[in-house]
């Protein structure tokens, strides 16, 4: 059983509901300017309370801490059961971090129904950070159904595009198809759960909770059909190719500040690691789930950058890079050890300050041009240094250089990745290189080379509170980037127990793994002698 | 007690950035330029100490500043690495940057982007510093890409013109193909020894397959051909020169171009174990060496001249390393340093009296106009062509004599004909630079003028560095340098002595009548009979017009990657707009017509209240509904609806023992 820490008061309720009180408190308003400031002071308070979980963390512990659980509705089985470990404690920092940012960013880019779109925004942290803290799987389904509903209205109601009905709709669509299938993957796991309890005669007979779910073997049939079905719910959310369709419309319709969450907060791949991963450890050894989720990890990767490089609109090449991403995501998830997995952890985290810091530098792009399109734009680095500086900064992180977030996260990935299957990590080294060539081309023909007759020269510099959001997201890229080992603490304990927990399992799939294991439990450097490295030459071969 | 000392080498640049970065614009260019120079001073001077501290000591030492990427079992820290190979590449970096950086403030004096400049400087120094301090391939790699970003913001600084935004792009784009090799390389490492802490690598290189340490020096050299632009990834380098003269200088020929060459010495533990690798390099080295040598003989920009001698010079050191003289090719990387560093200044000395002219169809006739930088050059030239005693005869042709003693004859050959064709463009050069008539036009004749103090200052010490920058590698394979170097890179028997002096003698005379020879056709065709070379052009028009266009390379390149690329991504994107998303937008509109049975379902459906999301979503959204258009309830609704029909399937089909489902799906 899963060790659980408390605390001295229920703070992650606290992290959950106060965004939605401010909400309440910002619907009582009637002034514009106290609303603004409501929502900026509440999101600075839920920061504030992030940074003490972050705090009072125990970091290399792969305990559940800041537990809290309440039965909900005892008949089925259902506990409001909230804690974080290392995997999702780091989220509700990020979420608390890019709220605050988006009310800032849209203190005065946003002019209509601001009432209204404050508590939206608000609405849809609570539900966002409920997804992260949530351990019993109805409670995080609710919480992943309601986001929802926040989303659809900021897409549809403050989207900048004229397609922007369309495109809240499909990503409401999307969404919610991929959610039912993961709700009859959630009931599975319930009536799993539920036969196994009647056969062992354990109370309670019903239950979703993680860590109740967690202790009961699954069939690895099963173990196959639900995880499948639960990725179907995830895939659609990453979104991961070939489900990203409703991704560039929903962030280049939509506005700023819901692109910036929808493309920082990575909730489907982070419930891989969440519940499929540990719940489904034989299932995701699987040697055909694997190789079909690396195989399309690696098409999204190059897809992905490969579209970007011809996008002329800055939105759009966003949009396809985040699926290259995401691909490079998925791709260390599958590697199942710990580098791959811990760098994409990391990455997940880092995509929060560079592809949506990019979101934001495209919302000062935009709020000077109305449009990101390159040709609005054209040596406009003249015009606006300061915007070209973090333009390329945070730019170069999401393209990984050393130095920057990106880099650690990747490097994880590609190491991880490598050790298990060598060829997929050949191939995903390439991606590094389309990643470059995507973001410094569009960055030469925008910012470099003569000013541009179409743009305006009364076109000004950041100010003062784009100036706030451009340097937090850049002292988050060079903290992590230079010197990683807080977040790396957080997370390690529970990567650990992770891929335990996934060694111990499906020893059919282990083949690769197995080198990795003898690895850890020899306690020499080993050295490559020759059968060590011929026995990686015919793995490969044979598998590949 | 020095660790300290060997940490702040990197750190006196960094805080050099930071404060100009930030700072820079509240006070003068002045104070900014003080301080970029003064940083890289100090570290000079503290490399300076770290050497005093090697030569009596001896030995490695490692220092850790920090724990930096960590996790299961991979550690890997901000480790530094002191020792006599490291000591070499630390002095030329900062002796060599420390003048460049000088120079640079005369040179960029009243630029607009004057502190700019020099942050970007300062963090290339930082970069390059971590990249010759690493004690691991990540803090290698940390350096290998800054110097790879620095060289792009550098080529870049005049980012208003089209051709230097462009280069850039190219600069770092190739270089990441470069890079990508090389990240393979640290991941074959890795998957072999399971650390990438170098000490702890090489001690257990032995134990590689023949195979294996193969591939990964292959990788390794994917990395280094990148950096130091050799066949085929040379073609961004002669764009790189778009960005300022002393840029050249010190990225495009003194240091972050010999990234490679340092790091292939680094790696000769496992080079060694490879000879299918090193006969690559070698070949890698020596074809670059005569490609480029070509190309330089009859480019018309000073600066583009310059840069194909930097790639066939690479070249030279490629194919020293190639044969197992590492020794010879560090030798050859600090010789290069000086006196390509001289020449590129003296360059950009010649284009600042000229007023920003690199032509050098519209030059000559310089000599007397600006004497400082005529002598200096001349010497450069001397020293690159191979003229005893001077630097560049003694670094080039100890890596010549070592082709020749190993048999390697081809190589020796290349080499051969390469040197010729250098002593031959270099003079051509010279000839068009600084003699015959004046071409340029008369408003630009009247204002030519020498450099100020501090530009023509760091050039005298560069080019008394190219006269007796050899001697410390006299008598060849046998000097104070291989001594000195002999820890780092010993190679166990590729490193033979012994030679006779006979032969050692004979094949310096070859190399010296070979310098001479180039010279003389240069006199000839551009002093002596200046028609003569047009004639020759136009005797062979096919082959001067491939010359001049570089053999078509970039063309190529540009029609085989490029271009086919950007199709394939015009494609996909079609792809993504038209079939997957007409896909989605059909069964939209499909959905659309069952409006009334949404309606219906609606209200028979969520209202029982059977499940709670349905019931939540429905509470919060009736509160909503003064917002909303009402259309998105009703597609809820149809998958709420349908959800249900699923669970209770999946639920009567799980009670009646229906389980071959998952078989079937898996």
């Amino acid at each position: 059983m899963m060790q659980e820490l408390t605390y001295a008061f229920p703070i992650l309720s606290w992290l959950v509901f106060l965004p939605l009180i401010g909400a309440l408190i910002i619907w009582v308003q009637e002034d514009q300017d106290l609303m603004r400031k409501s929502a900026l002071g509440v999101s600075g308070l839920q920061l504030a309370l992030a940074a003490l979980v972050f705090k009072d963390f125990v970091p290399e512990s792969p305990a559940m801490q800041f537990t809290e659980r309440l039965a909900w509705i005892p008949a089925l089985g259902i506990n409001y059961h909230l804690a974080v470990d290392g995997i999702s404690v780091l989220f509700v920092g990020l979420t608390a971090f890019l709220t605050l940012l988006v009310v800032l960013y849209s203190w005065d880019t946003v002019r209509i129904r601001i009432k209204e779109y404050y508590i939206a925004l608000l609405v849809l942290e609570t539900t966002i950070v409920g997804i992260f803290v949530s351990l019993d799987l109805i409670l995080f389904f609710v919480f992943w159904e309601l986001m929802l509903i926040p989303s659809y209205f900021l897409i549809k109601l403050w989207g900048g595009g004229a397609e922007r009905q369309y495109a809240a709709l499909k990503y409401v669509l999307y969404t919610l198809l991929g959610s039912v299938f993961m709700l009859v993957g959630i009931v599975l796991l319930d009536l799993n759960y539920h036969d196994w309890a009647v056969a062992h005669a354990i109370q309670p007979a019903y239950s979703f909770d993680f860590l109740d779910l967690l202790a009961v073997p699954i069939p690895v049939d099963q173990q196959l059909l639900i995880f499948w079905l639960i990725f179907l719910g995830l895939a659609f959310k990453a979104p991961m190719f070939p489900f990203h369709t409703w991704l560039p419309d929903a962030l280049v319709e939509g506005p700023i500040g819901m692109s910036v969450v929808l493309a920082g907060l990575k909730l489907g791949t982070y419930g891989f690691m969440r519940f499929s991963l540990p719940l489904l450890p034989d299932a995701a050894t699987d040697s055909h789930v694997v190789m079909t989720l690396m195989t399309l990890a690696l098409v999204g990767i190059l897809y992905g950058a490969i579209v970007a490089l011809i996008q002329p609109d800055f939105r759009r090449l966003l949009a396809f890079s985040s699926i290259s991403h995401l691909g490079f995501v998925v791709l260390g998830i599958f590697a199942l050890n710990f580098q791959g997995l811990q760098g994409s952890l990391l990455t997940m985290i880092n995509l929060g300050f560079s592809t949506a810091g990019l979101f934001f530098i495209a919302g000062f792009l935009y709020v000077r041009r109305h449009s990101t399109d390159l040709s609005a734009f054209g040596g406009a680095a003249k015009q606006v240094p300061l915007l070209a500086t973090f333009l390329l900064i945070i730019g170069l992180a999401s393209i990984g250089l050393p130095g920057t977030n990106g880099f650690v996260g990747e490097f994880l990935i590609l190491l991880g990745t490598f050790q298990a299957y060598w060829l997929f990590g050949v191939f995903a080294v390439t991606g590094v290189i389309f990643g470059a060539a995507y973001f410094l081309w569009y960055y030469e023909r925008a910012m470099f080379g003569p000013l541009s007759p179409n743009l305006p020269r009364t076109i000004t510099d950041l100010n003062a509170r784009e100036m706030i959001i451009a340097v937090s997201l850049c002292v988050m890229i060079f903290w992590i980037g230079l010197y990683p080992s807080p977040f790396l603490r957080m997370m390690n304990g529970s990567v650990a127990a992770l891929v335990e927990r996934l060694e111990r399992a499906a020893p059919t799939a282990a083949s690769t793994r197995a080198l990795n294991v003898k690895r850890e439990t020899s306690d020499d450097i080993r050295p490559g002698t020759s059968s060590h490295v011929s026995r990686l030459m015919s793995h490969e071969k044979a598998r590949l | 007690m020095y660790d300290w000392l060997i940490i702040a080498i990197p750190v006196f640049p960094l805080v050099a950035v930071l404060l100009n970065g930030l700072l820079g614009s509240r006070y003068s260019h002045d104070i900014a330029g003080r301080i970029a120079c003064s940083s890289v001073g100090l570290s000079f001077a503290a490399a300076l100490v770290v050497f005093a501290d090697q030569l009596q000591t001896g030995g490695v030492r490692e220092v850790i500043a920090y724990r930096w990427i960590f996790g299961g079992d991979l550690n890997i820290n901000l480790a530094f690495l002191i020792d006599p190979l490291s000591c070499i590449m630390l002095l030329v970096v900062t002796g060599v940057g420390f003048l460049i950086h000088l120079y640079s403030v005369g040179y960029m004096h009243g630029e607009e982007g004057f502190t700019r400049f020099f942050t970007y400087m300062n963090l290339f120094m930082v970069s390059m510093l971590l990249l010759v301090m690493g004690n691991n391939y990540v803090v290698l790699f940390i350096g290998w890409e800054g110097v790879g970003l620095c060289s792009y913001l550098l080529i870049g600084y005049y980012y208003d013109k089209v051709s230097a935004a462009k280069a850039a792009t190219k600069a770092f784009v190739v270089n990441r193909i470069g890079d990508a090799g090389f990240l393979l390389a640290i991941f074959l490492v890795f998957y072999n020894f399971g650390t990438l802490d170098y000490t702890q690598v090489f001690a257990h290189a032995g134990q590689l397959s023949p195979k294996m340490a193969t591939a990964i020096a292959l990788c390794l050299l994917v990395g280094a051909i990148g950096k130091s632009a050799q066949l085929p990834l040379y073609t961004w380098l002669p764009d790189a020169m778009e960005g300022p003269t002393p840029v050249s200088a010190l990225i495009h020929a003194a240091t972050m171009v010999t990234a490679g060459v340092y790091m292939i010495a680094r790696n000769h533990t496992i080079y060694d174990l490879s000879p299918a690798a090193m006969t690559t390099v070698a070949v890698v080295g020596g074809t670059t060496a005569l490609f480029a040598a070509t190309i330089g003989l009859v480019q018309t920009d000073i600066k583009r001249v310059l840069a194909y001698s930097t790639v066939s010079q690479l070249g030279y050191m490629f194919l020293g390393c190639g044969i197992g003289a590492y020794t010879a090719a560090i030798f050859h990387l600090m010789t290069h340093a000086f006196f390509k560093a001289l020449l590129f200044l003296s360059a950009g000395s010649v284009i600042h009296a000229l007023g920003g002219e690199q032509d050098i169809r519209k030059m000559g006739g310089l000599s007397k106009k600006i004497p400082w930088t005529h002598a200096v050059f001349l010497i450069g030239t001397l020293a690159i062509a191979g003229i005893f005693p001077l630097a560049g005869f003694w670094s080039k042709d100890e890596i010549m004599a070592h082709a020749f003693v190993h048999h390697h004859y081809v190589l020796y050959g290349m080499a051969a004909i390469g040197a010729l064709l250098t002593s031959f463009y270099m003079f051509r050069l010279t000839y068009l630079t600084f003699y015959g008539r004046p071409r340029m036009d008369h408003h630009r004749a009247e204002h030519v003028h020498e450099s100020p103090m501090i530009m023509i200052g760091p050039l005298v010490v560069l080019a008394g560095l190219s006269v007796i920058g050899g001697f410390p590698g006299v008598p060849p394979e046998d000097g104070w340098f291989h001594h000195f170097l002999h820890p780092s890179v010993a190679a166990g028997a590729a490193e033979a002595h012994g030679v006779g002096l006979g032969l050692v003698v004979g094949l310096m005379g070859v190399a010296t009548v070979i310098a001479l020879a180039g010279w003389g056709v240069a006199h000839y065709l551009y002093s002596a009979r200046p028609e003569a070379a047009d004639q020759l052009a136009a005797r062979a028009p096919a082959v001067y017009t491939t010359l001049l266009n570089k053999y078509y390379v970039d063309e190529l390149y540009d029609r085989l990657f490029v271009e086919p690329t950007k199709k394939l991504g015009q494609a996909w994107d079609w792809f993504d707009r038209t079939i997957i998303d007409g896909l989605v937008r059909g069964v939209g509109e499909m959905t659309e017509g069952g409006a009334w049975l949404s309606t219906w379902i609606e209200k028979h459906v969520i209202y029982a209240g059977l499940n709670v999301i349905g019931y939540a979503n429905h509470l919060t959204a009736r509160a909503w509904r003064k917002l909303q258009s009402g259309m998105v309830h009703h597609y809820a609704a149809i998958i709420v609806a349908g959800l249900f029909i699923l669970v209770h399937l999946v639920v009567v089909w799980w009670t009646t023992g229906l389980s071959g489902f998952g078989v079937a799906l898996k």
